[in-house]
């Protein structure tokens, strides 16, 4: 025997990005503190060591910032001009700062002036860092050079000037302590081995390297420049691994995540891009209020810093792990009641007569197995069902008109709940998915209610904010219509165009008409 | 037995059950309840504990309007029918007892108690109908004519609705339009009482149905507007009175009293049965939702069981207590079949719309409805006027591991959904698995599944065309459910036409869509638009691929009455037949294709392959009614088939639905062999009692079903010899069959009487031989054999002449393929 169907909801399906892993992971931090500093922010830093204090360079100062402090609990201003990226040691306890002056200056954490300044560039020095035997200082400045410093004696060892453009950016080896990399506007990057008087490779990027970035395992090299992430193996001589494309403007910043599974890059365009450095697709990313600089992470990936051109420290911390506290079972009935009718063991020539399952049917669907529309009209108007599940009172209202009866049910209605149908409708019938069924409804109101407008402000005033809701969504969808026909004009040239461009380029493999595509 | 048979129509199931008002038989035990009902121009008797039909009473020659049991005999049954005659059967053996030929066509027929010899019928007379009462001589012998009728009431209604016999017998009340008319028998004197024909509230007050009170003087009415009125004091003219009952908000379409009067049963097009108890109106029960809108209530004589006859052929089966007890269903008639015939895969079931919003799948060996597939999954609301969702194309994957299915619910604006169901093998159910709103912006005209071993799944692809002028292919994207969901993959249109019909080829290679008046083939692979083909006069109205041998042909049907088909190979017409094609069907397990056409108010059915214009059968005329679905079933077992012109029934039965909605299928066997086939099917074992002589007639019977047998399988053994294989050989295409070396000693052997076939044929008579010395002992046994050897004697006589016309050839045969063949091989 059938028996009654409850009104089907229909679900539509989310649109956008889907829920994975990476983004409960990476959406798992608090709102942002932004921190004004003095000028654009070239370089966040952090301290290797606990409490993982950071140094933030922007302007002429470099400021020291704790975990969770507001304001620098150290800084260092002696500088004449812009100083450039300030870098821990390993230890945590001495920090290196290059400047516009051209001179390098070497710092303790705790003290105040500089333990030792190493002059020599003509220029200034944009990339400093500490190679991993940790007494030794590689740097690279706008005179195209590249150096090596000894810190006990202050005195540079060996220098290389084979670039030919500004040396902007670069990193050493954490594996060897004689092996760096530096990159530079001449479109290349080149590493460099202290024992040697030249460089050792070479890798074209093609566009001026903004930031490299080594694993930890020295096996792959990224390099960031123009609107391109390249990941290069540097262990079978840089070739290119992978070449990614994800962001619209240029690409000034690059980071590994503590564990060294996701890479993330900062951009112009005020992005930041996670991607997988095992399938290399971008797995979330984070939007900025502007122009990205510079990126840090902190380890156990505890805070992400972002250092904008307008000065702007954006400093985000995760939030605590949930508590398992809470989810704590609710008291257990008592045992007398629990145990009642299990322990019954049916016998072997019993038949067993399953119970069937009772259906509970909504208060709506109540209404409607009884043929009381008006009544299931107004209960699906109830504001929690009205506010917080629309689809609802859409379904129910699609299933009276299938039965013939919302005129009745819309009928003979008292001010307040006009309005309220009004308003309803008023915020829904923009929305796609009602929109069919809600024209209908307010096309059914207007007609029963038409004779009695004038009657009170209130509805009046609903009807014209409907008329004016419908009224801007005919302009809105007009303007959809103009770009489509712009569009379709636009594709209508560019398929043609692409048509010959892939019978020209099949031999060129498959990379080109990708990178065609995406553009498109 | 080999002579060839003709090809007959033969009706199997899709009869109207509601012919007429139910009858429960009068048994002590439940297990011994029949349900009599009229089907078509058959009784049909259901057992009311197994809801089994145990019998079917043939014999009317028209439809059956009215089964009455006889009032002084509970074994015996009253059936009228339109063809004039009355009938007595003793339904409990299927006997026909008497006809009694009255001469006039009968639209309903009433038995009392009261009158012992006469039955009432109501008979045409020029416009109107009366109401006249039959006397049946008692005269012994079987047809009987029954002239002697006296009129009793003038301008009834043809409804057996609405006449009614109360109180035993001692007054009719008839209703027709506004007007009541009671006649009291012994008094001889008539009451009529009118109603206006609508009351102040706009009420409509025309009379639907009446049933008279048992045991007091009260009648009941059923009126259009749903109201039902208790008529009291009917006996006075003037001072009559009438309570009314109103809870029906259509219709009243059937009144019955309980047996002992205290509470009255209604139904209507709401689909609810209503028990109104000792007339107050406040008391009612219900029974919802049975279905569909009742056409008659029936009460057993002991009022245990009440039974209601639906006006879409199903009989509900109700407790006394208002309990749904059984359902007896069979093709259930929607109101209009969109989907067509289509065959379920797994099941070999039929598939067609059911109840509204459902899928049946009838099964067609046991006549019975299997299950029925809630598709919409919305309250079916039963109500006259109102536009409600429907299903509109079906189809299944070539496995059935999918179903497709398209609902449509048309008012000021379409609403479409195409949904895809799964099939579970846990729960041995379809499962919705993915579902589609609006799929196309318009009608949905044609829907169908790449045919292809479903062994990889990326194959798979459902092809739908709309009368928005594209056709749309959907495909499962693998990456969010381990099953996959659907989605759009290619839009195709072609020049703005509507689409109308679609169509993969057998090796799934290729699409062909037709626009209105083209057909259009692509590539299922890459979606380019290969070919097009045209026939100018008319739209197309159905395509299809050619199978097997003939796969390089398309087929396709015109409005205009052409039938064209063309060969993909060299892209140009074949060949054309003036034809008005309204059915083509191919069979998916042969060439062969069956075209049935409708010309001069007469169906015809043409089959052909379409590599011969020349079609294979032809039958003329062979049904009055317009085809309007067709489906080939394919069989579990090939049929024996005697004829080549019928070999293409060999291996699926055609199974095809009329306008009326009756099944039909065209069989070559005779009209005797498919009764004999049935009626042993039909026995009841249970109420024959187990005697010596019931042991021994059975054991004959046995043994004698078993020589049919064997028969048989002779019989069909040399056709299979003969046929296939040499027909295989000489119409496989020349460049696939192996070298002539080869093929030379198989093809002669075919040729050939094998010794084993020999042997097999002599074997059973010499079986029979020893049992006939053997068992010697007692008269009886003997005249047994006795028989039995008759019947083998044409066994032998067949053997003989087969075995005597080879013995010639043998020989030169053997000669033949002694010699030498090798200079075959050399060229």
């Amino acid at each position: 025997m059938a028996s009654y169907k409850p009104v089907a909801i229909p679900v539509v399906p989310k649109l956008g990005e889907k829920i994975t892993q990476d983004t409960l992971y990476w959406r798992g931090y608090k709102t942002p503190v932004q921190i004004k500093e003095f000028g654009a922010i070239n370089k966040i830093d952090f301290s290797p060591v606990p409490p993982y204090n950071y140094a933030v360079t922007a302007s002429s100062r470099v400021h020291i910032y704790g975990r969770y402090s507001q304001e620098p609990i150290k800084t260092f201003s002696r500088f004449k001009d812009a100083a450039y990226c300030a870098t821990y040691r390993d230890d945590g306890k001495l920090l290196v700062a290059g400047s516009e002056e051209g001179s390098i200056r070497l710092f303790d954490i705790s003290g105040r002036a500089p333990l030792r300044q190493f002059d020599g560039h003509t220029k200034a020095v944009h990339v400093v860092g500490f190679l991993s035997d940790k007494y030794r200082i590689f740097s690279g400045g706008d005179d195209y050079s590249s150096s090596v410093w000894d810190i006990p004696s202050a005195t540079e060892t060996v220098s290389y000037s084979e670039h030919s453009d500004y040396v902007r950016c670069g990193c050493a080896s954490k594996l060897n302590g004689d092996v760096f990399i530096t990159g530079s506007y001449d479109h290349t990057v080149k590493v460099f081995d202290a024992r040697t008087k030249s460089s050792v490779m070479t890798i074209e990027h093609g566009h001026p390297v903004e930031s490299v970035l080594l694993f930890p395992s020295g096996g792959l090299l990224v390099s960031a420049g123009g609107r391109y992430v390249k990941v290069w193996d540097v262990l079978k001589g840089g070739q290119l691994l992978v070449s990614l494309k994800n962001h619209h403007k240029t690409v000034t910043c690059l980071c590994l995540n503590s564990s060294g599974q996701r890479l993330l890059s900062g951009s112009l365009d005020r992005h930041v891009k996670i991607y997988s450095t095992t399938s290399y697709k971008v797995v979330h990313s984070f939007n900025y209020a502007t122009s990205i600089l510079s990126l840090a992470l902190s380890p156990e990936d505890e805070t992400i810093i972002v250092g904008m051109t307008n000065g702007v420290l954006n400093v985000k911390h995760r939030k605590p792990e949930e508590s398992k506290e809470k989810s704590q079972k609710k008291r257990q009935p008592a045992y007398r009641t629990y145990v009642k009718g299990r322990n019954y063991m049916p016998k072997q020539e019993d038949f067993y007569v399953s119970k069937p399952g009772r259906c509970i049917l909504r208060k709506y669907d109540k209404l409607l197995k009884s043929f009381q529309s008006s009544k299931a009209l107004d209960a699906v108007l109830e504001p929690h069902i009205r506010l917080y599940t629309p689809e609802v009172t859409v379904a129910v209202m699609q299933e009276l008109n299938r039965r013939g009866t919302l005129r009745s049910a819309l009928a003979g209605r008292d001010e307040k709940q006009i309005s309220l149908l009004l308003t309803f409708v008023t915020r829904r019938v923009i929305e796609p998915r009602f929109t069919p069924v809600l024209i209908t409804v307010a096309d059914m109101i207007t007609d029963i209610y038409q004779p009695v407008v004038g009657q009170s402000a209130l509805v009046d005033k609903q009807f014209l904010r409907l008329q004016e809701a419908i009224g801007r969504e005919i302009d809105y969808q007009e303007e959809l219509l103009e770009v489509l026909g712009m569009m379709d004009a636009l594709f209508a040239t560019l398929t043609e165009k692409r048509a010959t461009y892939l019978e020209e380029n099949k031999s060129n493999g498959l990379t080109k008409t990708l990178d065609q595509d995406i553009s498109i | 037995m080999v002579a060839p048979a003709a090809l007959r129509v033969v009706r199997c199931g899709g009869g109207a059950l509601h012919g007429a008002r139910a009858v429960f038989s009068v048994g002590a035990r439940q297990a011994g309840r029949f349900l009599l009902c009229a089907s078509g121009d058959f009784v049909k008797m259901y057992s009311v504990a197994t809801e089994e039909l145990v019998r079917l009473l043939r014999g009317h020659g028209d439809l059956v309007t009215g089964v009455q049991l006889a009032p002084h005999n509970h074994l015996q049954l009253y059936s009228s029918s339109l063809d004039g005659t009355i009938k007595l059967w003793d339904f409990t053996d299927g006997i026909l007892i008497k006809t009694f030929t009255v001469g006039h066509q009968l639209l309903a027929l009433y038995a009392l108690p009261a009158s012992e010899d006469s039955v009432f019928v109501i008979i045409p007379k020029r416009d109107t109908y009366q109401l006249v009462s039959v006397k049946l001589t008692k005269a012994a012998g079987q047809d009987m004519e029954a002239k002697e009728l006296s009129v009793v009431l003038e301008g009834v209604d043809a409804s057996p609705k609405c006449t009614a016999f109360g109180r035993e017998g001692e007054y009719v009340a008839s209703v027709k339009d506004v007007s009541l008319q009671v006649y009291f028998f012994k008094r001889k004197q008539l009451n009529r009482f009118s109603l206006r024909a609508t009351n102040k509230k706009g009420g409509n007050n025309v009379f639907t149905c009446v049933a008279c009170h048992p045991h007091e003087d009260c009648i009941a009415t059923g009126h259009a507007d749903g109201k039902i009125r208790l008529w009291r004091n009917f006996n006075h003219k003037k001072e009559y009175t009438f309570s009314t009952l109103h809870w029906h908000h259509d219709k009243v379409l059937d009144l019955a009293f309980s047996v002992e009067g205290t509470s009255l049963l209604s139904g209507g097009v709401e689909s609810v049965l209503v028990q109104w108890h000792s007339g107050s109106d406040c008391k009612k029960d219900f029974l919802p939702r049975l279905g569909s809108a009742i056409e008659y209530v029936s009460i057993s004589s002991d009022g245990t069981f009440y039974c209601t006859s639906h006006t879409d052929n199903r009989i509900t089966i109700i407790n006394s207590n208002l309990r749904f007890s059984k359902t007896i269903q069979g093709l259930i008639k929607a109101r209009d079949i969109k989907t067509g015939l289509v065959v379920d895969p797994r099941t070999k079931a039929l598939v067609l719309n059911g109840e509204p919003g459902h899928l049946q799948f009838y099964c067609l060996q046991s006549d019975k409805q299997l299950y029925s597939l809630d598709i919409v999954q919305q309250e079916y609301i039963h109500q006259a006027g109102l536009n409600q969702s429907d299903l509109a194309r079906v189809a299944f994957s070539a496995q059935g591991k999918w179903l497709a299915t398209v609902e449509e619910r048309e008012e000021t604006d379409l609403e479409l959904q195409l949904k895809l169901w799964f099939f579970d093998e846990e729960t041995q159910s379809f499962r919705l698995n993915t579902r589609i709103s609006m799929p196309h912006e318009d009608h949905v005209t044609a829907m169908c599944f790449r045919d292809m071993d479903e062994m990889e799944d990326d194959s798979l692809m459902l092809v739908t065309t709309g009368r928005d002028c594209v056709f749309k292919v959907w495909v499962i994207l693998e990456d969010t459910d381990p099953e996959g969901n659907w989605s759009c993959d290619f839009v195709g249109s072609y020049h703005g036409y509507q689409a109308t019909n679609c169509c993969f080829s057998e090796d799934g290679s290729l699409l062909a869509v037709s626009f209105e008046e083209t057909v259009t083939v692509w590539d299922s692979s890459t979606w380019d638009l290969k070919c097009t083909f045209c026939h100018p006069p008319g739209k197309i109205r159905t395509i299809c691929f050619g199978r097997l041998t003939c796969s390089k042909y398309l087929i396709g049907a015109t409005d205009h009455g052409f039938l064209c088909c063309w060969n993909l190979l060299s892209c140009a017409l074949e060949w054309s037949a003036h034809l008005n094609v309204v059915v083509l069907q191919p069979d998916p397990l042969s060439e062969y294709i069956a075209a049935f056409s409708w010309l001069f108010k007469e169906s015809s059915l043409f089959v052909f392959k379409p590599n011969e214009p020349r079609p294979i059968c032809i039958q003329r005329k062979f049904c009055k009614e317009r085809i309007q679905f067709a489906a080939f079933v394919p069989r579990d077992v090939p049929e024996t088939i005697g004829s080549e012109k019928y070999l293409w029934l060999r291996r699926s039965q055609l199974f095809f639905l009329t306008d009326t909605q009756e099944l039909m299928t065209v069989s070559t066997k005779s009209l005797e062999e498919r009764l004999t086939l049935s009626s042993k099917q039909l026995a009841v074992e249970e109420s024959l009692p187990v005697t010596p002589f019931s042991l021994l007639l059975g054991k004959h019977r046995q043994q004698q079903s078993q020589e049919d047998v064997d028969l048989g399988k002779i019989v069909r053994h040399h056709r299979e010899q003969d046929s296939p294989a040499v027909k295989e050989l000489l119409h496989t295409p020349a460049h696939v069959l192996p070298s002539a070396s080869f093929l030379c000693p198989i093809f002669i052997n075919s040729l050939l009487v094998s010794k084993e076939n020999k042997s097999v044929e002599e074997a059973p008579a010499e079986v029979e031989m020893e049992s006939e010395g053997a068992e010697d002992d007692s008269d009886e046994e003997n005249t047994v054999t006795e028989m039995k050897q008759e019947d083998i004697m044409p066994t032998e006589s067949l053997g003989e002449t087969t075995h005597k016309l080879s013995k010639s050839e043998e020989k030169e045969l053997r000669k033949i393929r002694k010699t030498d063949y090798s200079w075959i091989s050399v060229f």
